[in-house]
């Protein structure tokens, strides 16, 4: 079997909350190490997107999913396939922060490998170590990493979420927005995050925001009323838009 | 006019103050009467032999309540270590698993269990237990764990219900199966609220002297197996209050006291809890 150059293969993909079709025939292919930005107006179904792709969609109650979303040239989709073993794979960092309350800092980062099996002290130490650096966090909360999570700032804890999502050692990181409830010293300290993240891992982020997905991502991709308007290299889009609609929302008139 | 209809509104107000306030007085006139004399005439009773030494016979003088406050204890213990782990099950069950098929009955039930009388519960348990071993422990703290089931598991649904989705799905994105995330998370989050209702359902059946009664009856001497009934501090009350001996009903107004401290105890030790939060 030749692997694919492409970290995931999005194909016919549909989505629905019980009748209301949210994802409409989404085809799209992901490279390695790339930062892909989705972006589009509210409710246009970026959120449902990424949630489909570590099979967050279907907790959702009467949710239903259809085609395939292909992970290292397996389809996550499959009936053999274990999602929770796909959302190891596969981090997620959501919009609002949300670490574990009443758990220390180090309890929420050791979180993941802890209920994974990893119980030796010395091997989640180093872990927790090296997922506070990657995330940038290390300096800040060194000598706090038994201090309860709660007590950090709304960046700090954004930033203790990547931790704790890259202490999985993920291949895939997910991202739902994850500045958007921070003040812009924090955003930007997460945005620089995001590119440095992209030497190790694909990232996909949702953004509204479109100056932060012309600076950060590799790729765009404009989504419209569930369907895939226009997908491409960031520059491209930004510069020379394929499409009407895309361009109408670049210059602001759709929002 | 206006001045007055001001002057009018704060007197109005002030009026209102102090009805509140009486009826608040009104209340509490019960509650602390009923205090004090318990208190007054309890603490008189109260000596070292009081704790250590067992019912006295008609007619003895002295003595204490210790095989009492032993069967109390015994009983109590019991009836947690049945009725705690249920409650807390059926509670995770009610708030993590309402699309079950089983939810509707077994939600009906348990408000059943809550609203029934706790005579009737002894009833159930005498039938079901003491009339196969005989009056015992065992009967009564069924007994008190059927009590304790409905407010235990109360209190784990609410407070799981509380847990806010967002770190459910923190926690599920991490790869967590669910019933992991319920444990590791939900219960680690909610421990404390979920502590102050066992807690309260102990303070609950600590004081309960119908189920006792149908279920072991009157028992003057030390624990003796879990076939057998032990003394039990709230029907001591009952049975001493009601005897024409000095000695027992001196010995009752103790143990009331000795009963309300540890109910009370055990309330303040559950505010307590639920006020430590970071």
């Amino acid at each position: 079997m030749i692997m694919s150059a492409y970290k995931i293969e999005v194909e016919n993909l549909n989505a629905w909350y019980d009748y209301k079709h949210v994802l409409i025939d989404i085809n799209m292919k992901i490279k390695e190490r790339t930062v892909t930005a989705i972006m589009g107006p509210s409710g246009c179904g970026k959120t449902t997107l990424i949630r489909c792709l570590n099979r967050m969609h279907e907790l959702v109650p009467k949710a239903k999913v259809s085609g395939k979303v292909i992970f290292n040239n397996l389809n996550i989709y499959d009936n053999n396939v274990d999602p929770t073993w796909i959302r190891r794979k596969i981090g997620m960092v959501f919009q609002k922060p949300n670490p574990f309350p009443m758990m220390s800092i180090y309890d929420n980062v050791a979180f993941g490998p802890k209920i994974h099996g990893i119980k030796k002290r010395s091997i989640l130490d180093k872990i927790v170590k090296q997922s506070l650096e990657m995330a940038g966090l290390w300096e800040e909360v060194k000598d706090d990493l038994q201090k309860p999570a709660s007590a950090l700032s709304g960046g700090q804890q954004q930033r203790l979420c990547i931790a704790r999502a890259l202490a999985l050692e993920p291949e895939v990181i997910l991202m739902d927005e994850p500045t958007s409830h921070l003040d812009p010293i924090s955003a930007t300290k997460i945005e620089m995050l995001i590119r440095k993240l992209a030497e190790n891992y694909t990232v996909v982020i949702v953004t509204h925001n479109m100056q932060q997905a012309a600076r950060i991502s590799d790729y765009v991709a404009f989504l419209y009323m569930g369907r895939l308007v226009e997908y491409g290299p960031t520059k491209e889009v930004f510069e020379r838009p394929k499409n009407e609609l895309t361009e109408r929302y670049i210059t602001g008139k759709i929002s | 006019m206006n001045e007055l209809y001001s002057k009018f509104r704060s007197l109005k107000d002030k009026i209102m103050h102090i009805l509140v306030y009486l009826a608040l007085i009104i209340a509490l006139i019960p509650l602390f009467s009923i205090l004090f004399e318990v208190f007054i005439r309890g603490i008189s009773a109260i000596n070292l032999d009081f704790f250590i030494k067992p019912t006295p016979a008609v007619g003895e003088i002295g003595g204490g309540v210790a095989n009492a406050i032993q069967g109390t204890l015994i009983t109590i213990g019991l009836a947690s270590i049945i009725g705690v782990p249920i409650g807390i099950i059926t509670g995770i069950f009610l708030s993590e698993y309402s699309e079950n098929k089983l939810y509707t009955i077994i939600r009906l039930l348990n408000e059943l269990l809550n609203g029934m009388p706790s005579i009737v519960i002894g009833l159930f348990a005498y039938v079901l237990i003491a009339t196969v071993v005989g009056f015992s422990v065992m009967a009564a703290s069924f007994a008190l764990a059927l009590i304790m089931i409905p407010i235990v598991s109360i209190t784990t649904e609410e407070a799981l219900k509380l847990v806010p989705a967002s770190i459910r799905e923190a926690a599920i994105a991490l790869g967590t199966s669910r019933w992991k995330t319920v444990i590791f998370v939900a219960l680690r989050i909610t421990k404390k609220a979920i502590i102050t209702g066992i807690l309260q359902a102990i303070a609950r059946i600590a004081g309960e002297s119908a189920p006792i009664l149908v279920t072991m009856g009157y028992w003057k001497w030390w624990f003796a197996g879990l076939d057998r009934p032990v003394a039990n501090l709230a029907l001591d009350i009952f049975l001493f209050a009601k005897s024409p001996f000095e000695n027992w009903i001196v010995l009752a107004w103790g143990s009331a006291l000795i009963l309300i401290i540890i109910i009370l105890s055990i309330n303040i030790v559950a505010r307590i809890i639920m006020k430590e939060r970071y």
